[in-house]
């Protein structure tokens, strides 16, 4: 019988080609969208996390309430010793320190005279330890422009714009002017090593990335770090476990008043990532059922067309000696037929769609920049296991649902008044 | 002979607008199995809803109506649908066939109802295509066919099941003198080998020639039933 179905669905273009490309349509947005979302969402959550918040990060309790303005005279001392104390607590994740500064960066001409002076975001990383997954994580070796890492210390990357508007090259000694952990004046010199182009507005105006510990020596932070950083060794975040560290970590301070203990935060609790996380969920949800409302109500509307041409059908049948139960299960059954076609057609555009996506991405530029966040200039798709099976939802779920509805009528009526309907 | 439907003062009434409409009057009636019987009468006299009731299409408002030893007026959906299904076939003005099912298929699907195995099945609608005579158009859609062509793959459809009762509305309405020759012709002949009962609703002439019994009917009322010797098939 299902054979039988089939065959009237391909033979019936009106039955079949509208509504498979209906459900083509829908199911490639729903999949091609929520990949996109995803990847959006997940490309901004490891952005985040890769340059700034860490899977989780330690910091002092004082230095947490003021992190945005970056207050090295209250950061974390002993660092050293915390790590040591991290890698044996929580050994499935890597502990690295970061210290981020204000300054000044000036460019001084043949004379050793001011040629130029320009504000810099500085970062401190560890470039140099045998081994270190820093450079990796922030993508820093794919983002040199001119030049190379850092390769011993003293020697400093800066943004590729900085250096093009101050014709600064590779190899040209520039001073850092800051302030010390004790509010003191702290200057440096560095040896241009090269300059990185992040594709992030926020990094790339003026930005200067050096080792850990010339930032220590410059600022006179000995054993110190503005933040403690911790990775899942896997690269996933993972919400769930990142709390229970969390949990763990701050129990063992809970006692302790003192505003330079250390505390831990999740990614979730920094610069508003919780909110972004749950409207992404929330965002593609909403999408997947607009889909499926709109859907439905077109797929109604050809399912009623559709049902339309064919009473005469269901009436012969009637006549035959078939049940209605039996009339609107075939309904059922032919649009689950029909719906399954249009969700593989469509998700395979989808992946085709997403999979370009995720490769090339769609660069928006710093049109969005904005608030705490770190945004990525190109907006990449993510293809997951779930993109093979989204589109199957909204697809066939209007399609049954458009033709349940439209062929209620048929159930519920008294087989004689149906059966003067039904124009045999 | 062997009563198969016996009608018991079958009156019949449509609900309209406020009030009612009675189609059918106190109908007695009673048919043998084989017999080749017409209710004739002018438009709106009842010969439709007559038919469909025998059909068990609809119910009737009084009286007690028997087919095969069922009453309908107490069948559910599902054993009204079961005595279509097995026991009786329909033919119409208009042959409504499946417009994208071919010839074969169309036939064949009465049979899907009944879940009869496959090879069984298909000795059944090449017999019942033999029978109207178009084993030729067996890979033929409806919109290939002409019209009498149309009416016998909608009787092959009909008689494929070898149902006890035939149902006839206006079968020949649609066709030339020609074509309602040659299928009623096809019809005596399956009524004396298959012994199939044959019930029309008509007020075609052509059809009255071929008809042993003629039940006429008038506003819903039986005003004459005779049977008589048909001169039609040695005529035609
Ligand atoms: N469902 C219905 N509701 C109201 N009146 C009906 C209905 N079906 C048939 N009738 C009326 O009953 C009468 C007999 O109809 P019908 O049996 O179709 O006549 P015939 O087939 O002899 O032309 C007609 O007047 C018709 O209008
Ligand atoms: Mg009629």
């Amino acid at each position: 019988m299902i054979q039988f179905l089939f065959k009237g669905i391909i033979r019936d273009k009106n039955r079949s080609v509208l509504p498979v490309i209906v459900i083509s349509i829908g199911v490639f947005l729903t999949v091609l969208f929520s990949a996109w979302f995803k990847g959006i969402f997940s490309d901004m959550i490891n952005v985040n996390a890769n340059f700034s918040t860490g899977h989780v990060k330690i910091m002092t309790r004082a230095y947490a309430d003021n992190a945005d303005q970056m207050p090295n005279d209250l950061a974390l001392l002993g660092a050293g010793e915390l790590i040591d104390s991290l890698n044996t607590a929580f050994p499935t994740l890597e502990w690295v320190e970061r210290t981020n500064f204000g300054g000044l960066i000036d460019i001084a001409d043949a004379n050793g005279d001011t040629r130029a002076q320009g504000m810099a975001m500085g970062q401190a990383i560890d470039f140099l330890t045998p081994g270190t997954r820093e450079p990796e994580r922030m993508n820093i070796p794919a983002s040199i422009v001119k030049g190379g890492l850092p390769t011993q210390a003293g020697e400093a990357l800066i943004s590729n714009d900085f250096a093009e508007r101050f014709h600064v090259k590779i190899g040209d000694p520039v001073t850092l002017f800051g302030s010390t952990m004790n509010g003191g004046m702290a200057f440096a010199n560095f040896t241009v090593a090269g300059t990185v182009r992040f594709g992030m507005r926020a990094l790339d105006r003026g930005a200067i990335l050096i080792d850990i510990t010339d930032a220590q020596a410059a600022l006179d932070m000995a054993d110190a770090a503005g933040e403690i950083l911790g990775f899942f060794k896997d690269g996933q975040y993972d919400a769930e476990q990142a709390l229970q560290v969390k949990t763990a970590f701050n129990a063992k301070y809970e006692a302790d008043t003192d505003e330079f203990a250390p505390l831990m935060l999740r990614l979730n609790d920094q610069k508003g990532l919780d909110e972004y996380l749950k409207m992404a969920n929330y965002i593609s949800g909403i999408m997947t059922f607009i889909f499926i409302l709109a859907m439905s109500i077109v797929l109604w509307n050809t399912g009623l067309l559709g049902g339309l041409r064919r009473y005469n059908e269901f009436g012969i049948r009637l006549a035959m000696g078939e049940e209605k139960k039996h009339i609107y299960r075939s309904l059922i059954i032919e649009s689950i037929l029909i719906g399954t076609i249009g969700s593989v057609v469509g998700t395979l555009l989808g992946l085709v769609a997403a999979f370009y996506l995720q490769e090339y991405g769609i660069n928006f530029g710093s049109a969005i920049q904005g608030g705490g966040m770190m945004m990525p200039e190109v907006f990449r798709a993510d293809i997951s296991p779930e993109s093979f099976y989204i589109g199957f939802i909204p697809g066939l779920l209007s399609m049954v649902l458009g033709n349940a509805l439209s062929g209620i009528g048929i159930y519920k009526r008294r087989t004689a008044v149906l059966f003067k309907e039904l124009s045999v | 002979m062997e009563s198969i439907i016996q009608i018991d003062q079958l009156t019949k009434r449509f609900p309209v607008g406020a009030g009612e409409f009675t189609a059918l009057k106190d109908i007695r009636l009673e048919f043998q199995k084989g017999e080749f019987t017409g209710f004739v009468g002018p438009s709106g006299s009842g010969k439709t809803t007559l038919l469909n009731i025998i059909g068990s299409l609809d119910t009737p408002t009084e009286g007690e109506v028997t087919v095969l030893g069922q009453s309908i007026a107490h069948l559910t959906h599902k054993q009204s649908a079961k005595l279509r299904n097995q026991h009786l076939g329909f033919i119409f003005q208009t042959y409504n066939l499946f417009p994208v099912y071919t010839v074969y298929e169309n036939v064949e699907f009465a049979l899907l109802l009944q879940h009869m195995p496959a090879a069984e099945r298909h000795k059944a609608v090449l017999d019942a295509l033999e029978w109207v005579g178009l084993t030729d158009k067996i890979k033929s859609r409806p919109d290939q066919l002409s019209g009498g062509e149309g009416q016998r793959v909608a009787i092959a459809r009909a008689m494929v099941k070898r149902p006890a009762i035939m149902l006839a509305d206006e079968p020949t309405a649609n066709l030339d003198s020609k074509n309602s020759h040659h299928i009623l012709q096809t019809m005596v002949r399956l009524n004396q080998e298959l012994k199939t009962t044959f019930l029309f609703a008509t007020h075609d002439e052509k059809v009255m020639g071929y008809l042993r019994r003629i039940i006429s009917l008038e506003d819903g009322r039986v005003v004459k039933d005779e049977a008589l010797a048909p001169q039609g098939q040695a005529g035609a």
